[in-house]
């Protein structure tokens, strides 16, 4: 256990992190009318927010131990441990989760009306699994709440989604589903080759390269598709679009990033020799998935979709920056995974707060509101900034840190990422000039109301990030530093130094 | 004599006995379902009291031991869950219901019985008496069209006659072999015959008749026909204690297979693997066209079959612990799914995958229930159905056949599809015209919440079962 520091006073900070929302959704059916079960949610997930507070200010930054370490026997007779622990790693990720949760509950508040109680069970027990995922470093807890995130996110969709959602939420499940159960071979064939499921241990082992290829296939198809991954991502817009506000949110900002999250966590620790082989077809996918992504949202009418097709573009920038391969690239990539989450749950939630006022999407529609939502489309023009990543927001940190590691390892890949960028420019900007300036030949808009207190307060921890990342982003990766020099340690892989404009602009 | 080991056996002896005065006595029927009840209780609480006993009956040939004892809890408690969801009967017709009771009785006893036989004839006779009154209670079903049902029965009694002499075809053979009869002189002298093509058909011929009840491709084609034609309450039996009682003697006789050390693995093992991968794929994808929800279970549990089937082709005790644990979890997946159907059902009929539309507004708690069945069934985590699949999975592939686990994996990702149809009506289609609320009594509320219960508890909390499966599966191999 050299790898765990376990929690010094010996309270379980991260077992009552992750399962306390589960014990919330256990409590909520107890609750009589709709509204006690939307302040009751809330309550757990500001609950879990504040819990995981002490987690960010009691983190050692300068360790790459997995900390606040949890570690119990589960199934001996198979070696399966209930090990749980925090590193540079994991944390702002699962910071992000917890933040985020309130903000979906606040931003269904309205939303939501039928089913309230179970629609804030299928909430709760997403956080608990997704947390889960983040947290768990025993390869079969990770699987148990990787899988089990599923059920809700399924129910989510298929009982409060849009007019398609039997069909987007069976495409979803089926997707990604079909991934996962060659990542359960995978998990068995890493078992049965070193006898234990503990993720520390099982990395930086030596393995045959045709053993890694073989595991690295399996995870990279579930994670791939989870991410999604050019051309895995055909499950994703569907979803989106179907999905409720909190839904959407939930998915952009959290379950995607289990995708890279399990690129950085599994395959590049521990099949490292399948990725350096594999390398050139991984960048190359991810710029596919780039250029793809930008090109597709420039075509959409509906502000989800488009902000569908950008989440696709927006991933591969950040699985450019894992394959990267070096300290910046992981650096971006980790800092973009927390940068996507913020930015485009933000933008779902705007286009959710439009669509409870309009009952549409569509970009001609929803034209013209600037004179008459200015709170609104304030926050809608700084978080397509960011999505744009415009200089000063967050996603331009990340984007430049991915572009400058991406340069060192593959420059052609990395100039040909570039048009990413400015793709990205042409569809936010288009979506902005359209909703603020737009022309407005739509008469009920001068009867809409403006965001509310519930709402601007929803959006503004979010817009504070967006600056905060933007202009200081020294904090957050600073917490990640020792992790991935650590992880580079592992994979063995000789990367070439980065730029040194980069380490003026991190420092 | 020690009768303490034969008391779980002999509360269900009188249990039958009591039946058999109440079937003279006329067609009432709460007392028999009472009298069942207070049987199937007493029966439990026996079972779970000898589960620290050991020891032999019968001149040898009847053995009490962790393993049998172990089962017989497992079918106990499915037994009590069987017959507090299915308090109304309303598939079986009035005036048999005593019958009815005295039946299931009998058919427990016998698989009670077989779990405990390690004598080959005893074990044959009780897998008889089990068997026969499973064919008397198959046609016992109010009469929609009685064509359904008798195809059913006539199917299931051909069939099961033809393996019960395939299977005695083998015994004779294992006794021409080892000359004896008792599993402990046998297994270990076919173990060392079981490479020659003598020893493979003896085996292959003895297992055959457990493949039968286990539905096991081609032995399965009873299978759907009898969960479609028998009534909701028959079909839940027989898709579930049946079931474990054959996987616990499988593994006993599978033992014969398990070559002595150094000898490489014969043709049992590779038919074992072949079977299993034709069970999963025809089970799967047969399952994926139908629209009776009964059917399609029954052709999932010819999937099953072939998925337990993973644990007995590894022929070490961690594939057989591994076998047995997820046998039990299916009996109570497949209880959970039953209860459901039984309950949903408005006279007792077959149901359509349709049927089950808007559920969750005409009753959430069997909606729950059904579709917590559903996800177990599809090996989705927390659920029960998981972590066996994932023990199969892990020790099969560490036996050295990964290809038969890389198709397992495909074939979970293929009986999803139609797992999720059923959670899909249930949840997101809008109730039939006219299809009001449930009624749902405490019974069936109850057996519900247990059967979640315990499928969520076997999924996050394998240890103790799987410890047991194991020290029981080393005593019995």
């Amino acid at each position: 256990m050299d790898f765990l520091s376990m929690n010094a006073q010996g309270f379980p900070l991260l077992s009552i992190l992750v399962f306390l929302p589960l014990a919330g959704a256990l409590v909520t059916p107890l609750l009589p009318g709709d509204n006690l079960a939307r302040w009751w949610a809330l309550f757990v997930t500001l609950a879990v927010a504040a819990l995981s507070l002490p987690l960010f200010s009691g983190f050692d930054a300068t360790s790459a131990l997995y900390q606040f370490g949890e570690h119990r026997p589960w199934i001996e007779s198979f070696n399966i441990h209930y090990t749980l622990g925090v590193d540079g790693i994991s944390l702002l990720l699962v910071m992000m989760t917890t933040l985020i949760m309130p903000l979906c509950v606040l931003g269904s508040w309205r939303y939501i009306e039928k089913r309230v109680p179970e629609f804030m069970i299928c909430l709760l027990v997403m956080e608990t699994s997704m947390l889960g995922v983040f947290l768990a470093l025993d390869l079969v807890l990770f699987y148990v709440f990787w899988e089990a995130m599923l059920i809700p996110m399924y129910l989510l969709i298929a009982v409060w989604g849009g007019p398609r959602k039997t069909y987007a939420s069976m495409k979803f499940f089926l997707y990604t589903l079909a991934g996962s159960v060659l990542l359960l071979v995978a998990i068995v064939a890493l078992y049965v080759s070193q006898g234990t499921f503990s993720i520390p241990a099982l990395m930086g082992q030596q393995y045959s390269l045709g053993f890694q290829v073989m595991v690295f296939l399996a995870f990279f198809l579930a994670f791939a598709i989870k991410v999604p991954m050019f051309p895995f991502h055909t499950w994703l817009p569907a979803a989106h679009v179907e999905a409720p506000t909190a839904g959407s949110v939930i998915l952009a900002s959290v379950l995607l990033k289990m995708g890279t999250y399990g690129f950085v966590r599994f395959c590049l620790p521990i099949t490292p020799d399948a990725v350096v082989e594999l390398l050139p077809y991984l960048q190359w996918l991810s710029v596919a998935g780039i250029l793809y992504g930008g090109f597709t949202a420039l075509a959409q009418q509906d502000m989800k979709k488009l902000i569908a097709y950008s989440s696709v573009g927006h991933m591969g920038f950040v699985t450019l920056g894992i394959f990267a391969l070096n300290e910046r690239g992981l650096e971006g990539a980790m800092l973009q995974m927390i940068n996507h989450g913020v930015t485009t749950g933000a933008l779902f939630l705007c286009v959710g707060m439009l669509y409870e006022r309009t009952h549409t999407r569509d970009l001609n529609a929803s034209a013209g509101l600037g004179r008459f939502m200015p709170i609104y489309v304030t926050y809608l023009a700084f978080f397509s900034l960011s999505s744009l990543a415009f200089p000063g927001t967050n996603s331009f940190v990340g984007e430049f840190l991915i572009l400058a590691g991406a340069f060192f390892n593959n420059a052609w890949a990395a100039v040909a990422a570039v048009p990413g960028a400015i793709l990205a420019a042409a569809y936010m900007l288009r979506l902005l000039q359209r909703v603020i300036w737009g022309g407005t030949d739509n008469p009920d808009q001068s009867k809409l109301s403006d965001l509310g207190w519930r709402e601007t307060l929803t959006l503004a921890p979010l817009l504070a990030f967006v600056f905060w990342i933007g202009l200081a982003p020294e904090p957050f990766l600073r917490v990640m530093r020792p992790s991935i020099g650590h992880l580079l340690a592992q994979t063995g892989y000789q990367a070439p130094n980065a730029l040194a404009l980069a380490d003026l602009f991190t420092r | 004599m020690n009768a303490q080991l034969f008391f779980p056996e002999l509360v269900l002896c009188a249990g039958c006995l009591a039946a058999f005065v109440l079937t003279l006595t006329g067609p009432s029927a709460r007392v028999p379902r009472l009298c069942a009840l207070v049987v199937a209780a007493l029966f439990a609480a026996a079972c779970f009291w000898s589960l620290p006993l050991e020891g032999s009956l019968f001149a040898g040939a009847y053995r009490v031991d962790l393993f049998s004892q172990m089962v017989k809890c497992a079918m106990a408690s499915g037994f009590v869950l069987i017959l507090l969801f299915g308090a109304d009967l309303k598939g079986v017709p009035g005036e048999v219901r005593p019958e009815y009771y005295l039946f299931l009785l009998t058919s427990l006893l016998g698989l009670t019985l077989l779990v405990s036989s390690v004598e080959l004839l005893t074990l044959f006779i009780a897998l008889e008496l089990s068997s026969y009154s499973l064919y008397l209670l198959v046609p016992l079903r109010r009469g929609e069209g009685l064509r359904a049902q008798m195809e059913a029965s006539v199917k299931y009694i051909l069939f099961g006659v033809a393996a019960s002499g395939i299977m005695l075809f083998g015994m004779s053979y294992v006794f021409g072999l080892t000359g004896t009869t008792y599993l402990d002189q046998a297994v270990p002298a076919m173990r060392a015959l079981a490479g020659t093509p003598i020893g493979a058909a003896a085996l292959l011929a003895l297992l055959a008749g457990l493949l039968f009840k286990l539905a096991v491709f081609p032995f399965h084609f009873w299978a759907p026909d009898v969960y479609q034609g028998a009534s909701n309450d028959t079909a839940a039996f027989v898709a579930s204690l049946p079931k474990v009682a054959a996987v616990a003697v499988l593994l006993r006789l599978a033992a014969m297979a398990a070559p002595p050390e150094g000898l490489a693995a014969g043709h049992v093992q590779a038919a074992l693997t072949g079977l299993s991968v034709a069970s999963m794929f025809y089970g799967n994808l047969t399952a994926l066209a139908q629209k009776d929800v009964k059917r399609m279970l029954g052709f999932s549990g010819i999937a099953h079959a072939g998925y337990l089937l993973l644990g007995v082709v590894a022929l070490d005790a961690w594939g057989f612990a591994s076998a047995l644990y997820y046998a039990t979890a299916y009996v109570f997946m497949m209880l959970a799914a039953f209860l459901g159907l039984c309950a949903v059902s408005p006279d007792g009929g077959n149901l359509t995958v349709d049927d089950l539309s808007g559920l969750h507004k005409r009753s959430p708690i069997l909606a729950f229930v059904l579709a917590a069945s559903m996800f177990a069934l599809a090996g989705i985590p927390p659920f029960a159905g998981f972590m066996g699949k994932f023990m199969l999975l892990a020790t099969a592939y560490k036996a050295g056949h990964g290809v038969l686990v890389a198709m397992a994996a495909v074939n979970t990702a293929l009986a999803i599809w139609y797992y999720l149809q059923v959670v899909r009506r249930i949840y997101t289609v809008a109730p039939a015209e006219g299809a009001g609320p449930i009624a749902v009594d405490s019974g069936t509320r109850l057996a519900g919440i247990c059967l979640v219960v315990l499928m969520i508890a076997l999924g996050l909390a394998p240890e103790t079962l799987v410890r047991l499966a194991a020290s029981a599966v080393r005593m019995a191999m």
